[in-house]
């Protein structure tokens, strides 16, 4: 892959630069763990969150919170802005292909998901005395699996709308049923069947599943990685498919 | 040499020809220039010669290689600014000049472009905060970045300011001074009279015309005026007898004369033999915007 070291190195200046985008990733997780966590009797276990530590399920909603900003709102939104603004275009008059420059993109991105993950993770151990996740492996692997399933899911809007706007658009139709239906607004415990049901075939339900029977200790269910690896192939293959180079206009 | 050749080059959008069959050859070390209104397919032309379309039948050859088989080869010896681009918005100025120059085998020294394209006092800029006339010099810098001996320049001066057009039109003229053909994608008439060897003007799709500019303006024969002030007596009727004088008009102290082709040498001559003295002479309307008007029956809606 020529090009693809130097993409990558310019990729992360712009996203350090982008001081919001940053804030959001690194810092909301950790601002919603401090001010759960300061909350008395919060740091031990919760009947209403079958058993789960309190602070520990304020952290597996950071990460579904990390997972779901990047991936549904940021992929579709710089990606969908690449094409738009011609820069996709511009890369496809010299000798380096402009698939190179989305690859370290999203490559960048996701080191920024795993970096603000390892940050709340570490900050919820030292500062709230959370174990770090039991099952760290399958935690990894999980976490991993689902950056690569929204990322996928954030892909195929920017691959299918004509416009950034309607990207944007897309990504925000997603967001808010996936947090509502992933259990991050209320926990899975307070649905009813039916919408529990229809929150472990989300993306971000699964996700979040995963996370928390992972750090609880649990092997997470062979179906929440199965839902999260279809969704990544899936919407993955869609979008290389379908995925414009350019806005099109003659 | 032949440095592009083109030939029966077409490409649809839909069963809609955009580009309907054009031919043409573009020699080593010319400016040469692609003119038309807007819709009239010039830059989908080039775009097929970039590489960045495929064109539906004919050939098209740059540098001896074909831009839909060998497109990478090609692009690396090719340099191109493309309408309407942009860069990240947090992008600075060197590091966007840094980033383009690695993607080339053999690239220029950046800095130097930087210098020489007025970019230097604005280096460290992220490309958002560039003024119109910066974003357009930093695109022509980064066309040039991998020692091109091709440039493709689509609209190369809009949004550019009447002094910054013409420190453009230098710069145009040094790249080829350095050997590179040019390749100029225009609807501004006074830039390609002022810069192209050639022009080949697009109409709908096909090639209306191709010549230098002086001989596009003389194929179109189209009308034009000299006036003067005649020092001392002046009989205008012996001008009327002279060829290609359509009419002699006296405007108090001016004399207009209107007329095609070589009339003005003829009125020249004759005030000469008659030992009148012609003040304050003048042509108007001998441009490259009348001859374009007369080949394709249309005004450049700009």
């Amino acid at each position: 892959m020529e090009g693809f070291a130097k993409f990558a190195y310019v990729e992360t200046k712009l996203f350090l630069r982008e001081k919001v985008a940053a804030i959001a990733v690194f810092g909301l997780p950790i601002a919603l763990v401090i001010g759960f966590g300061l909350i008395p009797g919060f740091g031990k276990p919760q009947k209403g969150l079958s058993g789960q530590i309190g602070t520990e399920f304020i952290a597996s909603i950071g990460v579904a919170i990390v997972l779901a900003t990047l991936g549904l709102n940021g992929v579709p939104m710089v990606i969908s802005q690449y094409r738009e603004r011609g820069i996709l275009r511009r890369l496809g008059v010299t000798p380096v292909r402009p698939l190179t420059l989305l690859l370290a993109k999203l490559v960048v991105w996701a080191a920024a998901a795993v970096a603000s993950v390892i940050f709340l993770v570490v900050v919820t151990r030292f500062a709230f005395h959370v174990p770090l996740p039991r099952r760290l492996g399958w935690f990894t692997a999980s976490f991993l699996l689902a950056i690569a399933a929204l990322f996928a899911l954030g892909m195929l809007a920017a691959a299918a709308a004509p416009t950034s706007r309607t990207a944007i658009g897309i990504g925000w139709l997603l967001f808010f049923p996936s947090m509502l239906l992933g259990g991050v607004y209320f926990p899975t415990e307070e649905m009813s069947p039916g919408m529990r049901r229809a929150g472990e075939f989300t993306p971000l339900g699964s996700a979040l599943h995963a996370v928390r029977d992972t750090w609880m200790g649990l092997n997470p269910s062979p179906l929440y990685l199965g839902i999260m690896a279809g969704y990544a192939i899936v919407a993955g293959a869609l979008a290389a498919r379908f995925f414009r180079w350019d806005t099109g206009a003659a | 040499m032949a440095v592009i050749e083109v030939s029966g080059l077409t490409k649809r959008y839909g069963r809609q020809p955009v580009v309907d069959g054009i031919s043409f050859a573009v020699e080593q070390g010319e400016i040469f220039g692609v003119l038309g209104p807007n819709g009239a397919g010039k830059t989908t032309a080039v775009e097929c010669m970039e590489g960045l379309r495929r064109h539906d039948s004919g050939q098209v050859r740059v540098l001896g290689l074909d831009p839909r088989s060998d497109g990478r080869r090609l692009r690396q010896r090719i340099g191109v600014q493309l309408q309407e681009t942009q860069l990240p918005e947090r992008m600075k100025v060197w590091e966007a000049l840094e980033l383009y120059a690695s993607f080339y085998p053999n690239p220029a020294d950046w800095r130097e472009l930087m210098e020489r394209w007025g970019l230097a006092a604005r280096q460290k800029a992220a490309f958002a905060s560039l003024s119109g006339g910066q974003k357009q010099r930093l695109f022509i810098a980064l066309a040039l970045v991998g020692q091109p001996e091709v440039v493709f320049l689509d609209e190369l001066t809009s949004g550019l300011d009447p002094g910054a057009r013409r420190a453009t039109w230098d710069l145009i003229r040094q790249i080829r001074a350095q050997g590179a053909t040019v390749v100029l994608v225009s609807h501004f008439m006074d830039e390609v009279e002022e810069l192209c060897d050639r022009v080949a003007i697009l109409d709908r799709g096909r090639i209306a015309a191709l010549d230098t500019p002086a001989a596009l303006v003389d194929r179109a024969g189209t009308e034009y005026r000299l006036r003067f002030r005649p020092v001392g007596p002046l009989d205008e009727a012996s001008l009327a007898l002279l060829p290609g004088v359509s009419s002699v008009k006296r405007d108090g102290t001016q004399v207009a004369v209107t007329g095609t082709g070589d009339f003005a040498a003829a009125v020249t001559a004759e005030l000469a033999r008659r030992r009148v003295l012609a003040a304050e002479l003048r042509i108007d309307g001998r441009s490259l915007d009348t001859a374009y008007v007369a080949l394709t029956g249309q005004t450049l809606d700009t």
